[in-house]
């Protein structure tokens, strides 16, 4: 008898022979954690020297793992594919149950996963921004419409959804918006001396931050901190709703989700951000005179003199509608993102974050535009 | 006696932009029926049941209910038909920021003109009528999913419809609530005639109250069988019918 050309691998008790035209792999004691990847490329390495059966032995096998079913079922798929005969002997019954249920073709995708080539995906994009774009625009019809309606009486807005929509953006955002106004005050009071030291014209840090608040810090601030409180909020709360199908029933019961939800959120804002601009004002000219006062010693009478000095009731307003601007806009991006939210709690995520960064970019252009409207005005 | 038809779907086809979901179906729903759309997840239950109440149009077809044309009637005609009917979403679509009692009041403050009194009356009528007596100013967090989807049928009911639509009615509940919320459907149906549609594939359910029925299938598209479902099960026109009807055995 000839003897046969043995090739030995030991793998954490898999041993993989090839022997003439036949391939052995034999699974003894426990076989658990294997590495399944390597044994799956060494079986398919040798599948390809002219081997014509693969017979799997599992007689000694005692514990075994995920692993274990990960090589015998790559090696059955390796099988099938070149169409080789495949031999199983003494594998346990629930092991083989559980290579039936791998290999039931009953099931498939029915859709999605879709691929797209290059060009596909950029026609694709294309056409996804210009949907966008329009339900932007049907958007804002729908809201200056629903305004409309407003202001003849045939609303469905409720008085309670505004009370409890202003509590949330006024009141309950105090607190947030004098801390973090006042420590901007503070930063662009210490900023302000070291440049002003130089020339020993630090009594200029009380018209800096004057100016600097009054003029746009104040909404920037206010703008930020309600796009990331009370907008992203604005989208949590309506995408839920879309979630538990709550903006379905609106539909159907014929009440505007914009009247509904939409108007009491607006009106709010609109109303709480030119106070919360003015308080930050306030606070943050409260910061710098902190570091004026007790820092750089600053007489305290000085100080409030180029205060008042440079206190200007146009940079005043001007600041105050940068607010009443971005009320709007926070508004805006938070409801239209909830009501675009997709149905599950992932797209909750989505919009909410989609808010927060749309109202941030469109606050700056709004900043941009009334700058460049402010310079041709002269204001 | 032949009953009137209700709700005549004419050649529908249902699905998102190129994505069909079934096409071409025709249907009826007569007058006091207890109709059951189902079949398999995923198959286009619930979109049919968005077409058929209008949150969603079709890509093709019609809906004519009470002989109005429902995709492409004169709106004011349309909505008096929404009007009455009523929607069980499958997870109660209750309102979070409002009293049950609010909930139920809004369809009314919408669409009547009853003093604010008879409203909170009638909330208390319906609320009694699906067996929360008493929760009249509980929120709908502080409720069971079960009393939740009693909740929504109360609310459902608030206009005392022609037509109650329900999505998956027994979907997250125990056995003995989905059990009394069917014995509460079939008492709606018997006592005020009213004609109910059920997307659902609860098998207990379907036979426990289902007089006619469509199923859906994923795979062409098509409506595979249609008449009483015990009829279907008596005499299953195909495998995949049979199959799902008694919980996937072989003919
Ligand atoms: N708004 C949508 N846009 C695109 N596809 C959707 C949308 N809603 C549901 N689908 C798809 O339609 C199919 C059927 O959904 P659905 O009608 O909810 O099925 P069922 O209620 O029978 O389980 C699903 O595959 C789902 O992915
Ligand atoms: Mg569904």
């Amino acid at each position: 008898m000839k003897s046969p050309k043995v090739t030995d691998i030991p793998m954490n008790n898999i041993v993989i022979t090839a022997e003439n035209d036949k391939l052995n792999i034999i699974f003894s004691g426990d076989v658990l954690g294997c590495d399944s990847a390597g044994a799956v490329q060494k079986i398919q390495g040798m599948l390809q020297s002219g081997i014509k059966q693969v017979v799997i032995k599992a007689e000694d096998l005692e514990q075994w793992d995920s692993s274990l079913l990960v090589v015998i079922y790559e090696t059955l798929r390796l099988a099938q594919a070149t169409k080789l005969k495949a031999d199983i002997k003494g594998l346990p019954k629930n092991l083989r149950d559980l290579m039936q249920l791998a290999f039931a073709d009953d099931r498939k995708p029915t859709h999605g996963g879709e691929d797209y080539s290059f060009l596909e995906s950029i026609g694709k994009a294309t056409i996804d921004s210009a949907k966008t774009v329009s339900a932007v625009f049907s958007f804002l019809k729908q809201t200056l419409s629903s305004l409309g309606r407003f202001f003849s009486g045939n609303s469905v807005m409720r008085g309670v959804d505004f009370c409890s929509a202003l509590e949330d953006c006024g009141p309950k955002a105090i607190a947030i918006v004098s801390l973090i106004s006042f420590l901007v005050g503070l930063i662009l009071a210490f900023v302000g001396a070291i440049q002003l030291q130089t020339f020993g014209a630090q009594i200029y840090v009380a018209s800096l931050v004057t100016i600097g608040m009054c003029r746009i810090m104040g909404a920037i601030m206010v703008g930020i901190i309600m796009a990331g409180r009370t907008g992203s909020s604005y989208a949590a709360t309506i995408g839920t709703m879309q979630v538990n199908e709550e903006l379905d029933a609106l539909q159907t019961m014929g009440l505007s989700r914009v009247d509904f939800l939409v108007l009491p959120r607006i009106f709010a804002l609109i109303l709480a951000m030119p106070i919360l601009t003015m308080l930050a004002d306030i606070m943050g000219m409260i910061g710098g005179a902190t570091v004026g006062v007790f820092m750089l010693d600053l007489p305290y009478e000085e100080y409030l003199k180029y205060t008042l000095n440079a206190f200007n009731l146009k940079n005043f307003l001007v600041g105050i509608f940068h607010g009443f601007c971005f009320g709007i806009i926070i508004a805006l991006c938070g409801c239209y993102s909830g009501l675009t939210c997709g149905r599950n709690a992932d797209s909750v995520g989505v919009a909410t974050t989609k808010s927060v960064v749309s109202a941030i970019v469109w606050m700056i252009v709004t900043t941009g535009i009334i700058t460049v409207i402010c310079l041709e005005l002269g204001i | 006696m032949k009953k009137a038809v209700k709700i005549d779907v004419k050649d529908l086809t249902v699905g998102y932009g190129d994505y069909v979901l079934l096409h071409d179906a025709n249907y009826q729903v007569n007058q006091g029926d207890i109709f059951i759309i189902m079949g398999g997840s995923g198959c286009g239950k619930s979109s049919m049941l968005r077409v058929l109440t209008g949150l969603i149009p079709p890509l093709k077809g019609d809906v004519v209910i009470d002989g109005i044309n429902m995709v492409s009637g004169a709106a004011d005609k349309v909505q008096k038909i929404r009007e009455k009917s009523g929607i069980l979403y499958q997870s109660g679509a209750l309102f979070s920021s409002m009293t049950l009692s609010e909930n139920i009041m809004l369809p009314l403050q919408q669409y009547t003109d009853y003093s604010p009194a008879t409203m909170r009356e009638l909330a208390s009528l319906k609320l009694a009528l699906v067996g929360l007596t008493g929760f009249d100013d509980f929120y709908p967090s502080e409720i069971s999913g079960g009393m939740k989807k009693r909740a929504g049928l109360a609310r459902a009911l608030a206009l005392d419809p022609d037509i109650v639509y329900f999505d998956e009615p027994s979907a997250g509940l125990d056995p003995i609530s989905s059990r009394n919320l069917d014995d509460l459907i079939l008492e709606i149906n018997q006592s005020l005639g009213t004609t109910i549609v059920v997307v659902t594939h609860e098998l207990a359910s379907i036979f426990a109250i289902g007089n006619n029925s469509i199923f859906l299938d994923a795979e062409t598209k098509t409506i595979l069988a249609r008449g009483d479902p015990h009829e279907l099960l008596k005499n299953p026109p195909n495998e995949a019918v049979y199959k799902f009807l008694t919980r996937g055995e072989k003919k």
